[in-house]
């Protein structure tokens, strides 16, 4: 099942400029899986080594951001779209 | 320091500009904050701000500010329907310089980004754009348009 992976210009670097993916996976660790497959930059910038979403990065299943979902383990289907947003934050 | 990287000149409208100080005052006594969209070339923001979009601040804090996840969504995607990118982030500081704090600088997102600082601490709002890469603050002029002097 195909959905969309949408990148934040942050990670278009890995993706030679591509802010939009097709990619193929039954969770989001599965479509994660298979986007740092074909793009090894990519490796270690969503899912730390412990494997867990990595905490400066936001992902949403369509509207819902995946923490408060099943995670990783948020199951996505034909015409979904992931998006990916970096943690936005600062000080005085 | 000479800085190595390229410094757009950042325009915006007087809307816009107004848009933005007038979110951070309504945001007191917290920070406030918000991205910007603009055009994108190449892999380079070029300066020109399309679209300012207010958001929440999650921290809810006078010292830190975290852009609302939900907030950025909405604005990458309206800034993505219109063929633009987010291209930075403003946030206040309520009682310092309009200059990017070690906090800034550590936790700034992407070298590519405008980070745009609107300070409150005198009667005169200071509004203020930089680079932030590699750890290193460059200033970016910044040009109101449709105003008759720049910033
Ligand atoms: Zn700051």
């Amino acid at each position: 099942m195909a959905v969309e992976v949408r990148l934040p210009t942050l990670l278009r670097t890995h993706t030679d400029g591509a802010g939009s993916l097709q990619v193929n996976g039954a969770t989001v660790g599965e479509v994660f899986a298979e986007v740092v497959e074909a793009h090894p930059g990519l490796k270690g910038q969503l899912v730390d080594d412990a494997g867990s979403l990595h905490k400066f990065v936001n992902v949403y299943l369509n509207d819902d951001d995946i923490r408060y979902l099943d995670g990783l383990d948020t199951k996505v289907g034909e015409n979904d779209v992931i998006s990916i947003l970096p943690a936005v934050a600062g000080g005085s | 320091m000479p800085t190595t990287f390229a410094l757009p000149l950042v325009r915006l409208s007087v809307e816009q500009y107004r848009r933005i100080v007038a979110h951070c005052y309504f945001g007191l006594p917290d920070e406030a904050c918000g991205l910007l969209a603009g055009p994108v070339l190449g892999a380079e923001a070029t300066g020109l701000i399309t679209e300012v979009y207010p958001a929440v601040n999650a921290d809810a804090s006078s010292r830190t500010y975290t852009v609302d996840g939900r907030d950025y969504l909405r604005a990458s995607r309206d800034a993505e329907a219109r063929g633009d990118e987010i291209i930075g982030v403003w946030h206040s500081h309520t009682h310092t310089d309009a200059y990017p704090s070690p906090t800034d600088v550590r936790q700034a997102v992407d070298p590519m980004w405008l980070y745009v600082i609107v300070s409150l601490r005198d009667e005169v709002p200071v509004f203020r754009a930089f680079r932030i890469r590699d750890a290193q603050v460059a200033e970016c002029q910044v040009e109101l348009i449709g105003a008759s002097s720049s910033l």
